[in-house]
């Protein structure tokens, strides 16, 4: 019942939005929503619901992980968000990068996609059964599509084309992984499995291998389009630059994470069947190209939301070379999944801000943030430190667990790379954004609006509170997580 | 109308597509694929079900009419020139077409099902759409060729999955119908905006966004 | 016995093709057209005249139409007919039979490469562009039909050749278009155009006169009998003479009309329409293969 309601509530509601003539009713829905939404997951923490429709949809522990990510950050930018919709001006704007006129997409469109989105993302998290989890994930970019327009001018056009196609072909690929998988599932001398993540696992012996490793790698290529793992991670930097800032931070903190979910659930059925070596070999390869790619990229930006997408480029090669490690590094991935998530939505709100204010994405031209605007400075730094896995924050806990199972595991090439890859990105990062904060902006320090300083303030200290402190309920759900995805 | 036949067909209109030159042309083999496709389900041996009806009259509605209509509506307001316009040139591709052909037949022997579907050509079929399709995405330029492309794909998949997939799954294809449905839509809206906004849609030209500037 | 009276058939009956052609696009045309014994008429009338030889022309541009009849009369002697074996057959003669077209095609561009003229050399270079393309799909859909047959000499494929499923089909349509290119009909080329652009065949057999043009007009007559004697043994295998001699007329008059309803194709487009039909022999040869 209670995961019906996590689905349908945010999907009626974006129906809702659509009738809804006023602007303030609109945003209100939004946020109450949000508020329902992260309250229904509160209560699964507290009374685990069962599973329904035979199996199909159920809350397993990396499924209520992310699920609770994805709500609290959906819950954060909802409240950015209205304050973000009041600040747009209504009719034609001027775009600040060449001059022309252009408008914004009716704010209805955006909030009944943004519900929806939360919709798809929740059954994405829910689904037990591959095929829904596949219609799922397609409905997320489906959904987030329109959003990545909001702001109708070339090159956001340019960035939605680019970013429905590869996604739309990748996602494509992924299905016929799915097929593979109904293939290796269908051996003649017993009954089929279904395609329930349960079944597969309990009856991992009887896949026929071949074609279940078949079924894994294109399964990897395919939701791996979608995380931005390199080399098809092409979309990511133009859609996460040219969205609004709000979606940037939804689609970095939560969507990655919801393809990734696909890929660990093909992953736990690889394990189960024994073919977990074959699978954990790809992972780390596509994970060490990622975090190299993804370095090249950030030495000399020169737009700084595209710095910050290259750099969740880098943080799924992380995630994606934990799962590969396996064992302890499990758990860091687990871990690392939630730090990066909400240290990274934090630092896309914090530029939409700083964009607000300098009405420019070139790094060269924005000075002195620290100055202009005290708090989202502030902000700003703490973000560049935590995302680079500096301690007190979290991700240094998680960064530096996976390191310690590379090295546990005798793996010392590896662990080299993970580690020169890691510095160049500090070094290419500290450069931009360092500068960016000091120095002098020519003007007076500007009043910041509450709304748009709370929420990343909140999930930066989420963030710092948890490279401190791991609650033992938390900690449980990650070492539940890692172990149902075949770690320890 | 026995399986073989409805495969074979498929493959002619993917050769088709290869070597057509009218954007016109294409979208309406791309309808005359889709009503194949339709076909499929009820030739591919399976119990007929009622729910395979449905998936059979869906999908030829939605892929033998709906799709070609959206694509020449997206078009016409587009008012673009009618013509393909690829990267590789029409006998290079066909060339490609039957390399790619006689590339799935042999992989299509090397992976043999466990469960043998209804006819042999089945996988080699999917599999040479599936390729074919790729390469219509990657060697076109108009926005539109690149989403033909993308519905083969789709179709190749297809074929694999009514080939293999049992009978309560049949409601997850109906579910990935839907999904493609709305993906074209998407797509045909996005087409109408790009073709407003650059007076073109040749997506080759949609370089603004990238990191080496010169 | 049965052999020779097929060789026989041919050489008295292959200008009636011609013939056949000629009256079926009059009659779309709407014209009553030549009498269908006209083509006789003009190999009598041109047998009787005297030739005149070009100062720059050698011993080649003699020999040429003689030695292009001779190659043809050879593939006819391959090739069976309704069921009785052909006068000469062993393995592999098949590509001999593809390469006495080759021969024939051969004569008849050094001979107009002889003259010396611009016109017969871009002529020449078109045709043999065209024939380039046109003999992979002819061995492609023999390659089919002898996989099949598991025969690689025509007397064994013809026989052995069933007339049912997609693989069948494809082949027939490769070989039709085979035949419309190596006769240098429409769509490939028109027969009748002498305008300077235009002309793809007409324009190597133009300094020929007499004698001479009257072997090259015959060849070409036995050419289209012996591919067409080709086809009807594909789509019509069996043993009724009668039978296949009807069918070889009705080839004649949906040539005919093929080149009544369509225009010819543009020079760019004539390779594609090669490399389609080079695909669906392909696909035959897929199909049979696995």
């Amino acid at each position: 019942m209670m995961i019906f309601a996590l689905v349908l509530v945010p999907a009626l509601a974006g129906v809702a939005a659509v009738a809804l003539r006023h602007d303030r009713a609109r945003r209100a829905l939004l946020v109450l929503t949000a508020l329902a939404h992260a309250g229904l997951t509160g209560a699964a923490w507290v009374v685990l619901p069962g599973p329904i429709l035979g199996g199909w949809l159920a809350l397993d522990a990396p499924a209520r992980l992310f699920l609770s990510v994805t709500s609290m950050l959906f819950l954060a930018a909802a409240v950015y968000a209205v304050g973000y919709l009041a600040r747009e001006p209504h009719g034609a704007e001027k775009d600040f990068e060449d001059g022309s006129l252009f408008t914004n997409a009716p704010e209805a469109v955006f909030t009944a996609c943004l519900l929806w989105f939360l919709a798809a993302m929740t059954l994405v998290t829910a689904s037990q059964h591959f095929g829904l989890l596949w219609v799922a994930i397609e409905a997320t970019t489906l959904a987030s599509a329109p959003l990545i327009y909001f702001h109708r001018h070339h090159r956001s056009l340019e960035a939605t084309w680019k970013y429905l196609l590869i996604c739309s072909v990748g996602i494509a690929l992924a299905l016929l992984g799915n097929f593979f998988l109904v293939v290796a599932a269908s051996t003649p001398e017993a009954a089929p499995v279904p395609m329930v993540l349960g079944e597969l696992t309990a009856r991992a012996r009887q896949l026929h291998g071949p074609w279940l490793k078949a079924a894994f790698v294109f399964l990897l290529v395919g939701y791996g389009t979608k995380m931005g793992l390199a080399p098809l991670h092409t979309w990511l930097p133009d859609a996460h630059s040219e969205s609004p800032s709000v979606i940037s931070a939804l689609l970095s903190g939560a969507l990655l994470n919801c393809a990734f979910l696909g890929i660990l659930r093909a992953h736990q059925v690889c394990a189960a069947a024994g073919q977990a070596v074959f699978g954990q070999g790809l992972l780390v390869g596509f994970g060490l190209i990622s975090m190299a790619v993804a370095a090249v990229f950030i030495l000399g930006q020169a737009d700084y939301k595209r710095l910050l997408a290259y750099s969740s480029v880098e943080h799924m090669g992380i995630l994606a070379l934990g799962i590969g490690l396996g064992g302890a590094a499990t758990f860091g991935a687990m871990l690392h999944a939630v730090n990066h998530s909400l240290t990274k939505a934090a630092l896309f709100l914090v530029a939409g801000n700083i964009l607000a204010a300098y009405k420019t994405k070139s790094t060269a031209d924005v000075r002195g943030v620290a100055r202009l605007l005290p708090v989202s400075g502030v902000l700003w730094v703490a973000g560049f430190f935590a995302i680079t896995g500096a301690p007190p924050f979290g991700p240094f806990l998680s960064e530096f667990t996976i390191l310690k199972a590379a090295l546990d595991q005798g793996r010392g090439a590896v662990a080299v790379a993970y580690l020169a890859l890691l510095a160049l990105v500090f070094i290419g990062m500290a450069t931009v954004v360092l500068r960016m904060a000091q120095g002098e902006s020519g003007r007076a320090t500007q009043r910041e609006p509450w709304l748009a300083v709370f929420p990343p303030a909140a999930l930066a200290a989420t963030v710092l509170v948890l490279g401190v402190y791991v609650p033992p309920a938390l900690g449980r759900a990650l070492q539940e997580a890692a172990q149902a995805v075949g770690g320890f | 109308m026995n399986l073989e036949l409805v495969l074979i067909l498929v493959v002619l209109t993917n050769l088709k597509l290869l070597g057509s030159s009218r954007l016109g042309s294409s979208i309406r083999t791309v309808g005359v694929q889709g009503l194949l496709l339709g076909l499929l389900p009820l030739v591919a041996g399976h119990d007929l079900t009622a729910r395979v009806w449905l998936l059979a009259a869906g999908g030829a509605v939605i892929k033998g009419v709906m799709f070609p209509w959206m694509l020449m509506r997206a078009l016409r307001d587009a008012e673009v020139r009618r013509e393909v316009e690829p990267f590789v040139g029409m006998l290079t591709s066909i060339l490609i077409g039957i390399v790619a052909l006689g590339a799935s037949f042999w992989l299509g022997h090397r992976l043999p099902l466990p469960r043998p579907a209804g006819s042999l050509l089945l996988v080699p079929v999917a599999l040479s759409a599936i390729l074919l399709g790729l390469f219509l995405i990657v060697s076109r330029r108009k926005a539109v060729s690149q989403v033909l492309g993308f519905l083969v794909m789709e179709n190749g998949i297809y074929v694999f999955g009514v080939g293999v997939v049992q009978e309560t799954s049949l409601l997850v294809e109906l579910g990935v119908l839907l999904d493609v449905f709305v993906a074209v839509f998407v797509m045909g809206i996005i087409i109408f905006h790009i073709s407003r906004e650059f007076d073109h849609i040749d997506t080759d030209r949609l370089s603004m966004l990238r990191d080496w500037k010169p | 016995m049965m052999a020779f009276v097929h060789l026989l058939l041919a050489l008295v009956l292959a200008p009636l093709l011609l013939g056949v052609i000629n009256r079926a696009k009059a009659l779309f045309a709407g014209r009553n057209g030549q009498p269908l014994l006209q083509l006789y008429y003009d190999l009598a009338k041109l047998l009787r005249k005297g030739a005149v030889y070009s100062r720059t022309t050698s011993g080649v541009f003699r020999a040429g139409p003689i030695a292009g009849l001779a190659a043809v009369v050879a593939a006819l002697a391959i090739v069976p007919f309704a069921g009785t074996g052909a006068p000469v057959s062993f393995a592999g003669d098949l590509v001999l039979f593809a390469y006495l077209f080759g021969l024939m095609r051969f004569f008849t561009v050094i001979a107009a490469l002889d003259t010396g003229s611009a016109f017969e050399g871009m002529g020449a270079s078109r045709e043999v562009q065209f024939a380039a393309l046109a003999e992979p799909v002819l061995f492609l859909a023999l390659a089919a039909l002898a996989r099949q047959a598991g025969s690689l000499s025509l007397t064994g494929i013809l026989g052995a050749v069933t007339p049912a499923g997609p693989a069948w089909a494809l082949v027939a349509v490769a070989l039709l278009v085979v035949l419309l290119a190596e006769n240098a009909r429409i769509p490939v080329d028109d027969p009748n155009t002498h305008l300077e652009l235009t002309m793809i065949h007409e324009v190597m057999v133009l300094d020929h006169g007499g004698p001479d043009f009257a072997f090259i007009l015959y060849g070409a007559a036995l050419k289209l009998w012996v591919l067409g004697a080709l086809l009807v043994g594909v789509v019509l295998p069996g043993e009724n003479i009668l039978l296949s001699l009807v069918a070889m007329l009705a080839l004649a008059v949906a040539v005919g009309v093929i080149e009544s309803t369509m225009a010819r194709l543009r020079l760019l487009r004539v390779p594609q329409l090669l490399v389609g039909a080079g695909a669906l022999a392909a696909l035959a040869l897929i199909l049979v293969m696995r």
